[in-house]
């Protein structure tokens, strides 16, 4: 293998340890509650306008930026949770859909007429330049951008499977009645899930903003890329998330090296698209 | 007698609408609400009857304005022309990508056909015989009357009245049709309606498939009216997105929801286009966004399910209200 197609790979990799970051966030909220939050993608658009805030207001990068977004992010999830979601969660089919696709036109234009439609991007040596490890360049803020997104994921997937709160987690996913009876309060239980899933989101924003370009449509690509990722990864599965998000990451950055990359999209759509229709049950659900 | 009293008196009000209102501004405004009430009402079929929540409808209103202007700026023909090719290539656009589609259920649907939708946009934007980005235009001095290109927006209004007239009618029809009452059942509960035998696919196909070549009549008039389309305003996803908003702000599966919540939400953003400026473009969507929000919070029934209740308690003709079923696996 040529060193530039290592190079693609490694690169591909580390931008799809952040898509997994962001797409475990919505898998949590969909598994948890059976309802697709469609302006998942904007929320990581709010935090990589966070990230370009926090560095025109106090010159700082992501050491200061990641914890803010996931700050802000975290409580507006619950914002949204307490304000919106728990009362269309009853609610007919297309109040959900509506409810969710409200918020993102709300988010989207809201930085639209805030920020303008300019192309924002963040210093390119924010982090550090780049360097080279075995002749493969690599730039360090999509290098740290893919630690710490994998870090982060990892530390969800643990959070939900070894610890109390997870598990109270996952007993109201799976009958919030019967958690309720065991005194777990539901309501609390979602609230949180969705301060984790948005909080996480945010994070993912901050780390993406470091080098990829900041516009208010973006939540529009990045909320499909979310939906493919989960659909591949399986609904419900930070594992699944982790793994198909990886698998995006190098799809896309194989598809833009090979054929282009208008195309790359293209290649990510129908990939989603032939999954729906397929195998909606994702590469790594049960049948 | 007095049933039909009402409805005669809106309807002359509708038609004497650019008579008595005959500015320009106010007569283009009729015209717009005319022409995205009928989009409304074509994605109503499927989105308000069948349940089944599309957001990928502006596929089809695109097939219909590329088909409109690429007949006259490749085959130098009228875009009436269009009409009818943009209708068949709708229809078998929505039964190829319905049948593998429809499957899904909920919230999956949605997901798949803003994919759908977004693909097209994308393919599109990278043809040059659709004229890539920067689109396709329509005849800039009309060459005779079948060019359908006016200054003044009245010829406009009319047509675009004729057909939404022809839209609600194939609905009302529909409705009151076996298929109207499959597609009730079907909203209601998919599984309920299967088990008693109602062939559930098939009919949510067909509706679909309807609803499509409606959607790219009204495609193929906006390009007439607007002379061009390109990739933005024939295919972005807005544009299903204010189909699915006045269809449901009006109410979604009743007839004339998709009307009222045009009459609403065109003006609104007309005005709000004028009084702020081009800085307004951005505050008229999360108008917009926080409308729905409302909506969906408070009224998921739409405006019109509460004055229906009324309208039925006092002993009127009632109509069946939204009651879509909550969402299901795939």
């Amino acid at each position: 293998m040529s060193t530039i197609l290592v190079q693609v790979i490694v690169g591909g990799l580390l931008l799809g340890a952040v898509y997994a970051l962001f797409s475990s966030g919505l898998t949590l909220i969909w598994g948890m509650m059976n309802i697709v939050n469609f302006a998942h993608g904007d929320f990581v658009m709010l935090g990589m306008y966070v990230a370009f805030v926090i560095w025109t207001l106090f010159g700082a990068g992501p050491m200061l930026g990641v914890p803010v977004a996931a700050l802000l992010l975290a409580t507006l999830g619950i914002v949204v949770y307490f304000g919106l979601i728990r009362s269309i969660m009853k609610g007919p089919m297309l109040a959900q859909i509506l409810g969710t696709f409200g918020l993102a036109l709300l988010l989207r234009y809201a930085a639209f007429w805030w920020f303008g439609a300019n192309f924002l991007s963040l210093p390119e040596n924010i982090v550090g330049g780049t360097f080279d490890i075995f002749g493969i360049r690599i730039q360090a803020s999509r290098l740290l951008a893919g630690v710490v997104a994998l870090l982060v994921t990892g530390g969800l997937h643990i959070l939900l499977t070894r610890t109390s709160l997870g598990s109270k987690m996952l007993a109201v996913a799976e009958d919030s009645t019967a958690a309720q009876l065991m005194g777990i309060r539901p309501d609390t239980m979602q609230a949180i899930a969705w301060a984790i899933a948005a909080g996480v989101t945010g994070i993912a924003g901050a780390l993406i903003a470091t080098f990829f370009y900041i516009v208010p449509t973006v939540g529009e690509t990045l909320g499909i890329v979310a939906f493919v990722t989960v659909s591949l990864g399986g609904f419900g599965s930070v594992p699944g998330a982790l793994v198909a998000g990886l698998l995006i990451g190098v799809i896309e950055s194989l598809s833009a090296y090979w054929i282009g990359a208008v195309y790359k999209d293209i290649v990510v759509y129908s990939l989603f698209l032939s999954f729906l229709w397929f195998r909606p049950q994702g590469l790594m659900g049960k049948s | 007698m007095r049933r039909w009293l009402w409805p005669s008196v809106a309807l002359a009000l509708v038609i004497a609408y650019p008579l008595l209102f005959s500015t320009p501004f106010q007569q283009r405004l009729g015209a717009l609400v005319l022409l995205y009430a009928i989009a409304a009402s074509a994605w109503n079929i499927v989105g308000g009857y069948a349940g089944q929540v599309s957001v990928g409808h502006v596929v089809f209103f695109g097939c219909g304005a590329y088909a409109a202007m690429g007949a006259y700026s490749h085959f130098a023909l009228s875009p009436l022309v269009g009409i009818p090719i943009g209708i068949v290539v709708s229809v078998a656009i929505a039964a190829v990508v319905g049948v593998p589609t429809l499957r899904l259920s909920g919230h999956y649907f949605s997901m798949a056909t803003i994919a759908v939708a977004e693909l097209v946009r994308l393919i599109v934007t990278n043809t040059d015989y659709l004229g890539a980005g920067v689109g396709l235009s329509g005849p800039t001095v009309p060459r005779n009357l079948f060019d359908l290109s006016f200054i003044s927006a009245l010829p406009y209004y009319y047509l675009f009245l004729a057909i939404l007239v022809t839209t609600l009618g194939i609905t009302w029809w529909m409705t009151n049709s076996r298929m109207g009452f499959y597609l009730r059942a079907i909203r209601d509960s998919e599984r309920a309606a299967r088990s008693l035998g109602a062939p559930a696919s098939r009919t949510k196909l067909y509706a679909f498939m309807l609803s499509a070549g409606l959607t790219s009549v009204a495609g193929a008039l906006y390009a007439m009216m607007f002379g061009f389309v390109d990739p933005e305003s024939g295919l972005g996803i807005l544009i299903s997105v204010k189909m699915l908003i006045m269809a449901a702000l009006g109410g979604a599966g009743l007839l004339f929801g998709p009307l009222v919540g045009a009459a609403i939400l065109v003006p609104l953003e007309e005005i709000s286009n004028n009084v702020l400026g081009g800085k307004g473009a951005g505050l008229t969507f999360v108008l917009y966004g926080a409308i729905i929000v409302l909506i969906a919070r408070f009224q998921p029934g739409g405006i019109l399910t509460p004055i229906m209740r009324l309208w039925s308690r006092r002993g009127k003709a009632p109509e069946i209200p939204v009651a879509t079923g909550a969402s299901h696996a795939p």
